[in-house]
């Protein structure tokens, strides 16, 4: 494992690997707080499309960290990545690992990550690299519906019943802080996330204005997820998803 | 498929080629037309006629009122089932030890989910709502199987519940396939041909377990030596005790009694637990030249009974969690049938 001081020596955390690890990252923490949800979803119908949505970004996040590790070229393999860094070793971006909180909240982390997910999938099918077209073209699909799903939710919840509107707006002025960061400049990477900001503030303003619901206004940008920078939430959470590989080194299951 | 990868089976072609078989006889059945009853005929014995003929019952035919609530009580408990089931195999989905696993498990996870609207669409053919059978199950008055009140507490028990509980399952209900009303039957076929991926994927977890570390292989064990009683109880009390036995056998709603299928049962596990290297739990259990079965131990009735009534492990467990989603989901689903009517009243203003 890479020490983080070598790391800053060679940096270039928009190279192919850091890059593809990042976007790795994003999917399977996202998916490790959906499936969060099998068993307490409010309706039978939506512990079924969270379960979906999970496992499609868990299937992302297989393929991304796989790539990752062949990139890298030091053996590591989409197990060795997932459960054998520490949170000082992650790069996902602070948004998914933020707690589920209630239903709206969950909704409008599923907004905005989708928002960008399916830009940047789209932008990646187009790419110079080969594997990460095929990744993004893959992936693309799936963003799609997951943001169908979420912006429909976001719709019924903001104008629905008056405390559904409370609770969604709620939800919206927790999470969008968190946009912020999903955007920063990344001249050099495969996709510049920079450029998806138009695409992306365009999809969740339409959403947001049909949902009754008003935009925030927050000059808090809260970051440091692609640094390896997390909220206190990340670590109990690797505690959680890591703790039966880790007991068993060298084991396979 | 699962019948021809295991040692130990009992029927040529596995049971999945059983169930292939039920869904031919279920077509059959549907070719051959039996047109509506005439005005004048006793509808009892019309009914009788087709289910003494193999046909099938379907939601515009006549019923005996008791066979109607028998089946609105066997589905519902099934549909039950399928949801709570989510729980204990859900306690793992966090921990999976490899992203391969977290994947199959969170989807036969969602598999379930979708078994249990399935069951509760096919109880809803009977003339009741499935809001009336959740009401029934949150305020305790319906069941649902009694092995889901049993906690996951090792890796190794998500490998026993797919190998051994939906073994059962699937010994269960494959006679199921031909039970006499038809949406009952045609849900079981579809259900019973996921299942058996469940069932393949959970002896594959413990496959790998049994022909792992030490560590592993014993967690394999001491899985096999919880999981194995409460699965054999998962077959109901013995035939000389059970209350709906007779009259679901003279409907064909059942087809084989509680000891028949039990027994099916652990003959088709002897075999693959020798495949693992496991040991079954039961020191006398072998093989019975004369009966051409094994011999084993029954379960402990009293503990399934107590389990039953509520007094199990993870009874009050199950129920609460079940409870907290529905309540803590209540505004959830207000909002959506509030937007709905919103929706719909837009509608009617622009018509």
């Amino acid at each position: 494992m890479r020490a983080p001081q070598s790391r800053t020596e060679t940096a270039d955390v928009s190279g192919p690997f850091d890059f593809t690890l990042a976007l790795g990252d994003d999917a399977l923490i996202a998916a490790q707080r959906l499936a969060e949800w099998t068993t307490r979803a409010p309706e039978m119908e939506e512990d079924i499309a969270l379960a979906n949505i999970a496992l499609d970004q868990l299937g992302a996040a297989r393929l991304l960290l796989s790539y990752a590790g062949e990139l890298e070229g030091a053996g590591r393999d989409e197990d060795a990545l997932a459960y054998l860094r520490d949170d000082r070793e992650f790069r996902n971006c602070l948004l998914v690992e933020l707690p589920n909180g209630d239903f709206a909240v969950t909704m409008a982390k599923l907004l905005v990550l989708s928002a960008y997910q399916l830009p940047l999938y789209t932008a990646l099918a187009g790419c110079a690299d080969e594997r990460l077209a095929a990744i993004g073209a893959k992936t693309r699909k799936e963003s799609a519906y997951h943001l169908d799903h979420a912006a429909l939710w976001v719709r019924r919840l903001g104008d629905g019943t008056e405390e559904s509107h409370r609770r969604m707006q709620a939800g919206i002025d927790q999470v969008w802080p968190y946009a912020q960061e999903l955007f920063a400049a990344q001249p050099q990477a495969p996709v510049d996330p920079a450029s998806l900001r138009a695409d992306f503030d365009a999809t969740v303003s339409a959403v947001l204005a049909e949902a009754t619901l008003t935009v925030p206004d927050s000059a808090w940008a809260p970051a440091g997820g692609r640094d390896g920078l997390h909220t206190e939430h990340l670590s109990y959470l690797l505690a959680e998803m890591q703790v039966l590989h880790r007991a068993h080194p060298g084991a396979r299951w | 498929m699962y019948g021809n990868d295991f040692s130990g089976e009992d029927a040529p072609g596995g049971l999945l080629g059983e169930v292939e078989a039920a869904e031919a006889a279920l077509r059959a059945a549907a070719e051959r037309d039996r047109g509506a009853p005439g005005q004048d005929v006793d509808l009892a014995a019309y009914f009788a006629e087709v289910i003494d003929a193999d046909q099938k019952i379907e939601p515009r035919d006549w019923m005996p009122e008791a066979y109607r609530r028998t089946l609105i009580r066997q589905i519902a408990q099934h549909a039950h089932s399928e949801i709570i089931g989510m729980q204990p195999e859900g306690n793992w989905i966090s921990r999976a030890p490899s992203l391969k696993r977290k994947a199959i498990l969170l989807a036969k996870v969602q598999d379930e989910a979708g078994h249990g609207l399935y069951l509760y669409a096919a109880a809803e053919t009977l003339g009741i709502s499935r809001d009336e059978l959740v009401e029934l199950l949150l305020e305790g008055r319906q069941k649902y199987s009694s092995i889901f009140n049993y906690p996951t507490l090792t890796w190794a028990d998500v490998g026993a519940i797919g190998w051994l509980v939906d073994g059962a399952a699937i010994v269960n209900q494959v006679p199921l396939c031909r039970c006499s009303y038809g949406p009952y039957a045609r849900a079981m076929i579809r259900v019973c041909k996921e299942e058996s991926f469940h069932q393949r994927q959970g002896y594959e977890i413990l496959h790998m377990l049994a022909h792992g570390t030490p560590a592993q292989k014993a967690m394999a064990q001491d899985a096999l030596d919880r999981w194995w009683y409460p699965s054999l109880a998962m077959f109901g009390p013995p035939d000389g005790d059970s209350t709906h036995s007779a009259q679901s056998m003279a409907w064909k709603i059942k087809r084989f009694s509680n000891d028949e299928l039990r027994q099916r049962f652990v003959d088709m596990c002897v075999g693959q637990a020798e495949v693992l290297g496991l040991t079954i739990p039961d020191p006398d259990l072998r093989w019975n030249d004369e009966r051409q079965a094994y011999d084993f131990t029954q379960p402990d009735y009293a503990e399934l009974m107590r389990v039953i009534s509520g007094d199990g492990p993870c009874n009050r467990l199950r129920m609460e969690h079940r409870r907290r989603a529905h309540t803590e989901g209540a505004w959830v689903r207000e909002a959506a049938a509030a937007y709905a009517a919103k929706q719909a009243s837009k509608e009617k203003v622009a018509a």
